[in-house]
């Protein structure tokens, strides 16, 4: 292989602006760029790159559409794939799937296949050229989808397109899920959430907030009204809280709660909008994944002065994006690996004041593949703080599991499916996070959109 | 869906208390006692939970009394018949069980407290059971619904801190007294932090006492209300972590600490404050130009 050029790096604003501020951090290619780095792919014969992409876009098609300048195609052949191109763009995390698999990484740098589906999908909004995809005929028969987080949205629209009457039923008053109420502004702007899903408008599915299946209407209900099949994609949103003394201290809180306040009820915007958040000079943040480092990111930009991730494993382990901990640490977010919270101590007000820390070794490697770490041994030390985010993982949301008992879960208390893709009760289907567990947004349209095409299989062998 | 203001009134003298009738046929279709709504006003408004103080399954209408007491509760009181509220969600929570007991059962409000209590003693009279209501109040002014709540119950006793009405004195006065008259069932009690912590000490099996089992309803500030933030959290006493939004709002008083409680009450004190004097500023601001 003859030397490639180099990879086109995408223009960011400056840490130290941006540390200040919620708009966008990557400001996306140029069109320059994009045809400059869509010249560096080697059109394979037997491209790597579409194996490692979730829902196998193809990935060498649209980049030599980009070359060949015929952007509406691009973005036509990506959107039969993967109905939300600006938000996967932005948010997959391209080095363990698309770009790990490509060719080039093996000797150079991949080929920036994330930032040209992004720079396709900002195309296509800023020149207004949203189509509606092409549809079967309507067949009138209604299907229901419950939640609004990536699977649920990407299985709604499949469905219409397979001609179904859709309708989403969302607990929140926006749709979204975890890409809204999760995923903070500077990474994922909300009017390029709000736009995609207005992609599903076109495609006439309806969508009723504030109702929280298993509550206002239960899965019972929904049969009732005549929705033929279900499909169930309610996320895994429960936060895990570490049993450590001092839990209960004012200013400790989950990064569901923190990242909920400042992202879905805007609390980075009091008092303009009514939902406050406090935050201290000195933040701590449990966790390594991207939650983590979304509550920390967040943190400094509500004007914490220093902030300071704790990781129980090492740098190598972490599971959030690689380029997110890179900006990370560009804003001055300071990372301590190998470190593990015992205890929080609070002052007679009962704030936190201090957290015990314990150094960790790494042992053996555990079931997740990963070498599991160890405490080590008198090495305890403190620092001081005035709000400590615990960002340590998710489970199943309940309130839908609780509603129906009879449905099977698997030990990790996720719901499980046959082969086909069906729960143990007929007609209901699931996918995302409530099925695998937290994840990524692309494999919970992948699941989605797998749910879709057995719900398709399942009603036509119903009516025929 | 817009949530229509169907009704709405004072309550009592002191101006702090309202109650409204808001247009929800689903939610009053699901609606039972011990279940909340959480309303956002307006596109910049705080998701804040309301008690559903009564329902009516017919009308599709779902009742909610109100206390002001910061910037969304005001904001609230602030909206009038025919006005829309944004966002309803509900009916959350877990309704409280309903069956016969051998004794009678009493149930303590206090404050805006008397509300919610309003349809458990309801639900419970229509099951058969005798009721003994308990309603506090700082001062007669801030009593309402003597009415309502002497039609579901057997016997109604009422204590104010000044004695402006019924007995001078708090509702742990003639629970005390009835505890060491009587058998009870049960206890409910719904009312302000403290209040509850003192009526679970008082059944908790002291001073001589008989330990009785009671229900509180906890009032924990709360963001999504679905168990996915973890906002609502309280410890029991031996030291798990409970969600209020999910497996409560009413729980066993005698497993909650409430001194932990009572000061997460306090985590945004000073933001409240602020938003509550800048929207009082605003009206203020609004008003003058209206006079001019
Ligand atoms: C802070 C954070 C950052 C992340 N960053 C990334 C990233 O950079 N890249 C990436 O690929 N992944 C990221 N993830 C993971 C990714 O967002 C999730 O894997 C993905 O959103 C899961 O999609 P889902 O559709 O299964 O569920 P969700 O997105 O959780 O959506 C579920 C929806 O269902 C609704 N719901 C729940 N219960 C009910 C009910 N009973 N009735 C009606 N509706 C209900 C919820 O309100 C929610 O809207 C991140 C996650 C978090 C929390
Ligand atoms: C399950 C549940 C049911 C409720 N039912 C009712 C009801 O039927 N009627 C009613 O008037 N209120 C009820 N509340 C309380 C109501 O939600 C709060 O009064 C309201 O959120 C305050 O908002 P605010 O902006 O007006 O005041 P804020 O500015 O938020 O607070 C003002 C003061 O009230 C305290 N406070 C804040 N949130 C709460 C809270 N959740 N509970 C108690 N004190 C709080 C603050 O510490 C502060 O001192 C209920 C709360 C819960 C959790
Ligand atoms: S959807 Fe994600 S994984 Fe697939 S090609 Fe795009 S960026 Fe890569
Ligand atoms: S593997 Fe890399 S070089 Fe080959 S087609 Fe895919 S993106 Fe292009
Ligand atoms: S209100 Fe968020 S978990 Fe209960």
């Amino acid at each position: 292989m003859a030397k490639t050029p180099p990879r086109q790096k995408m223009p960011e604003q400056d840490p130290n602006i941006r540390r200040d501020n919620f708009e966008e951090v990557a400001l996306g290619f140029t069109e320059e760029m994009a045809k400059k780095e869509a010249e560096r792919c080697l059109q394979c014969a037997e491209p790597k790159c579409v194996n490692g992409c979730p829902v196998n876009i193809d990935i060498p098609k649209f980049i030599k559409l980009i070359k060949e300048n015929d952007y509406l195609e691009a973005i036509r052949s990506i959107k039969e794939y993967n109905i939300l191109p600006a938000i996967c763009g932005r948010v997959c995390p391209q080095g363990i799937q698309c770009e790990k698999e490509c060719v080039l990484s093996k000797k150079w740098e991949p080929v920036a296949i994330g930032a040209l589906e992004r720079f396709l999908a900002d195309w296509e909004l800023k020149n207004q050229l949203k189509e509606c995809p092409d549809c079967e005929a309507p067949n009138n028969i209604k299907v229901a989808v419950i939640g609004s987080g990536p699977a649920g949205l990407t299985c709604a629209a499949d469905l219409a397109k397979y001609g179904f009457e859709v309708t989403i039923f969302e607990a929140f008053h926006t749709g979204g899920g975890v890409l809204v109420y999760g995923i903070p502004e500077f990474r994922l702007p909300k009017d390029i959430v709000e736009n995609e899903i207005d992609t599903l408008k076109l495609l006439g599915v309806k969508t009723e907030y504030n109702m929280i299946i298993g509550k206002i209407l239960t899965i019972n209900d929904l049969k009732n009204m005549g929705f033929m099949a279900i499909f169930i994609g309610v996320g895994a949103g429960v936060p895990l809280i570490p049993k450590i003394p001092g839990l209960n201290l004012n200013g400790v809180l989950t990064a569901n709660e923190f990242l909920t306040r400042t992202n879905l009820m805007k609390a980075y915007k009091f008092p303009e909008y009514d939902t406050p958040i406090k935050i201290g000079e000195v933040v701590i943040v449990i966790g390594g994944g991207n939650t983590a480092l979304d509550s920390a990111r967040v943190a400094l930009r509500l004007g914490a002065e220093k902030v300071i991730i704790a990781y129980r494993r090492s740098e190598a382990e972490m599971p959030a994006r690689k380029e997110e901990y890179h900006h990370a640490v560009e804003e001055g977010i300071e990372f301590k690996f190998l470190t593990n919270p015992v205890k929080i101590l609070g002052d007679k007000d009962s704030n936190v004041k201090e957290i015990e820390f314990i150094k960790m070794e790494l042992g053996e490697y555990d079931e997740s593949g990963r070498r599991r770490p160890i405490p080590i041994e008198n090495s305890e030390f403190k620092i001081k703080c005035d709000t400590l985010i615990l960002a340590i993982g998710t489970l199943a949301n309940p309130i839908l599991i609780k509603s129906l008992p009879e449905i099977k879960l698997n030990k990790r208390g996720y719901i499980q499916l046959d082969e086909n893709g069906m729960t143990n009760i007929e007609g209901i289907f699931a996918g995302g996070d409530i099925v695998s567990g937290s994840a990524t947004v692309i494999s919970a349209m992948g699941a989605g959109r797998k749910a879709a095409k057995a719900i398709n299989r399942y009603i036509k062998s119903k009516i025929h | 869906m817009p949530y229509k203001i169907l009704k709405k009134k004072q309550l009592g003298k002191s101006g702090t208390l309202f109650e409204i009738d808001i247009h929800a046929p689903l939610i009053a279709e699901k609606a039972n006692a011990g279940n909340f709504i959480l309303v956002r006003i307006n596109e910049k408004g705080e998701r804040f939970p309301l008690t559903i103080a009564n329902y009516n399954r017919q009308k599709g209408t779902i009742t909610l009394v109100v206390q002001i007491v910061g910037k969304s509760t005001l904001l609230l009181s602030h909206q009038e018949k025919g006005d829309e509220i944004l966002d309803v969600v509900g009916p959350l929570g877990n309704k409280i069980h309903i069956k016969k007991y051998e004794n009678p059962i009493v149930i303590i409000g206090g404050g805006v407290g008397i509300a919610p209590c309003y349809p458990q003693a309801k639900e419970l009279k229509e099951a058969g059971n005798t009721i003994i209501s308990i309603l506090g109040a700082r001062t007669k002014d801030l009593l309402f619904w003597q009415d309502k709540m002497t039609a579901v119950s057997d016997k109604l006793i009422i204590a104010t801190n000044d004695g402006s009405e019924g007995i001078k004195g708090f509702v742990t006065d003639p629970l005390k007294k009835l505890l060491s008259e009587e058998k009870i069932s049960l206890v409910i009690a719904i009312g302000p932090m403290i209040m509850m912590k003192n009526v679970a000490l008082m059944t908790s099996g002291v001073e001589g006492l008989p330990r009785v089992k009671t229900l509180v309803s906890l009032n924990t500030i709360m963001v999504d209300g679905t168990g996915m933030c973890g906002g609502c959290r309280f410890p029991s006493k031996d030291g798990e972590i409970h969600f209020a939004c999910v497996e409560g709002p009413d729980v066993d008083g005698h497993m909650v600490d409430f001194d932990i409680l009572l000061n997460r009450e306090k985590r945004f004190a000073k933001f409240e404050k602020k938003s509550f004097d800048l929207y009082k500023q605003e009206c203020r601001l609004l008003k003058e130009i209206e006079k001019n």
